[in-house]
């Protein structure tokens, strides 16, 4: 019997999954809500001189990554097993799709932040 | 002798595939007392209204796992849920979903018993024992690691509440992962290694996508959900270091 | 006994639009269906991350876009599928757990679940007051 290869992504999702419920509201809240609305917090937060010098330390660009990455790794299994669900059986098209994407993304993100 | 009759609605799949060319529901007004199971109404449609209707029973005490059917919807033993639950509303009684029809209420059950044989659902000791070094011990807390999912009555309720077998037939599903890994988990057994070749694949541990209804309908509480995917970060952590520190046979 | 099999035609159920059959399914179908949503705020970050990598002219338009009233209140719907992504994510993990013993007692799922929620909710205010 074939050896599943569902760890793969299984282990990103579930690390995804967990960072997004640790630290998800809390930066939704802040890059979405709470600086552009200036509700609570300044809208100076995330202006541009902070954020690259955010990602300009190792440390920044290690947490930008780990975010971005994680959370669209975490997506693409749910998003896979979901097509299932819903009856949509395109086999290798799905998998092109719901795995290919997430990593041009992720290649993209590391590619993007090294920039910086 | 206080409990009044009353009259209740039993809506009842039919398939004969004789002489009905597809399923179809057939209403029965079955007399009871509050007593009564679903089971009893059957049984009493059978005995004094239809006897054409077929359905598998056998204990009524739940704990032979024959009389598993769709009562309004939901996987139930038919002799642990009441008619009186229901009334006055009409109830609806088909067959297991997820598993052919043969007739009625009747569903074709080889697939699940092919699996169940293929887990090898039996002690494999880790060295032969001879008689003179007596019996295994087991401290309590051995036990306890394995007797939930030892307590399943093969019902295969799970298997109804499971849409990933409903997808797919090849999944092996809830109630045989869960006995199998009863055997892992047994201390005088030896033989996971065997049995994790359909742990590690699609069929087995990743074919599961934790909706964990399974769980929910299962009348024993074996609890097939944790039984298979406590076995996932295990089966991924193998999956990554096979290579370097392979878990063979006896871990 | 040939005679009888040939008699059989076991009739197989279609499992179109299965998961509408009980509320259980629908949950199940919403709880998967958050991750659509956390994929969509990872793609707005790396956005962000682009345009950050293309100079402060090109991350001042991401900003900017981010104050208009549409994004906020996709933001305000992200937040709430996020909020309800942390509840299902603790509701589900007792069962990926092996059975823990406590005192010879199992420790049953509410303990996981709302220890998780509580550890979350803390870590997600830490966050917060980090970046205030």
């Amino acid at each position: 019997m074939k050896r599943s290869n569902a760890p793969l992504v299984w282990s990103l999702f579930g690390a995804g999954g967990m960072l997004a419920a640790l630290v998800g509201p809390a930066l939704v809240f802040v890059t979405g809500i709470a600086v552009p609305a200036g509700i609570l917090m300044s809208q100076d937060l995330m202006r541009y001189q902070r954020m690259a010098g955010f990602a300009h330390n190792w440390l920044g660009k290690i947490i930008i990554l780990a975010v971005i990455v994680l959370f669209l790794w975490h997506a693409a299994l749910r998003i896979f097993h979901m097509l299932h669900d819903f009856g949509i059986h395109a086999g290798a098209g799905a998998k092109l799709v719901c795995f290919g994407l997430p990593l041009l993304c992720t290649i993209a993100a590391i590619y993007w932040v090294l920039m910086i | 002798m206080a409990d009044s009759t009353k009259t209740i609605e039993m809506e009842v799949l039919r398939y004969r595939p004789e002489q009905d060319k597809e399923p179809f529901y057939q209403t029965y007004s079955v007399p009871f007392t509050d007593d009564w199971s679903v089971l009893q109404g059957l049984q009493y449609i059978k005995d004094d209204l239809d006897s054409t209707l077929s359905f598998r029973w056998s204990c009524r005490m739940a704990i032979c796992g024959s009389c598993g059917m769709m009562i309004d919807g939901k996987p139930k033993l038919g002799c642990r849920t009441f008619l009186r639950h229901y009334y006055p509303n009409k109830v609806r009684v088909g067959p297991l979903e997820h598993f052919p029809i043969e007739r009625d209420l009747v569903v074709v059950v080889e697939d699940f018993i092919k699996k169940l044989e293929g887990i090898k659902p039996y002690i494999i000791p880790k060295q032969a024992r001879t008689l003179e070094q007596g019996e295994n011990l087991q401290t309590p807390a051995q036990l306890e690691k394995f007797r939930q999912f030892s307590t399943c009555i093969n019902c295969m309720l799970c298997y109804a509440a499971c849409p990933q077998y409903g997808l797919n037939p090849d999944f092996t599903g809830p109630g045989i992962l869960a006995l199998m890994h009863r055997y892992n988990a047994d201390s005088r057994d030896g033989g996971r290694a065997q049995r994790m070749e359909l742990g590690h694949a699609e069929e087995g541990f990743w074919g599961c996508t934790a909706v964990t209804y399974c769980s929910e309908v299962c009348p024993k509480d074996v609890d097939p959900a944790n039984a298979i995917n406590q076995n996932k970060m295990g089966s991924a952590i193998d999956y990554f270091v096979r290579f370097v520190a392979p878990r063979g046979a006896g871990k | 006994m040939s005679a009888q099999t040939d008699k059989r035609r076991p009739y197989v159920r279609p499992m179109d639009s299965w998961w509408k059959r009980d509320p259980f399914f629908v949950r199940y179908m919403i709880m998967e269906a958050t991750s659509v949503l956390v994929a969509l705020y990872a793609v707005i970050l790396l956005v962000g991350l682009l345009r950050l990598s293309q100079g402060e002219a090109a991350y001042k338009g991401w900003l900017e876009a981010l104050k208009s009233t549409p994004s906020i209140v996709l933001h305000v719907v992200i937040l709430v599928v996020f909020l309800y992504h942390l509840w299902s994510w603790f509701k589900v993990m007792p069962k990926t757990m092996p059975m823990i013993f406590v005192d010879g007692k199992k420790l049953p799922a509410e303990t996981i679940t709302y220890t998780g929620v509580t550890v979350a909710v803390v870590v997600n205010v830490i966050v917060l007051i980090i970046l205030v």
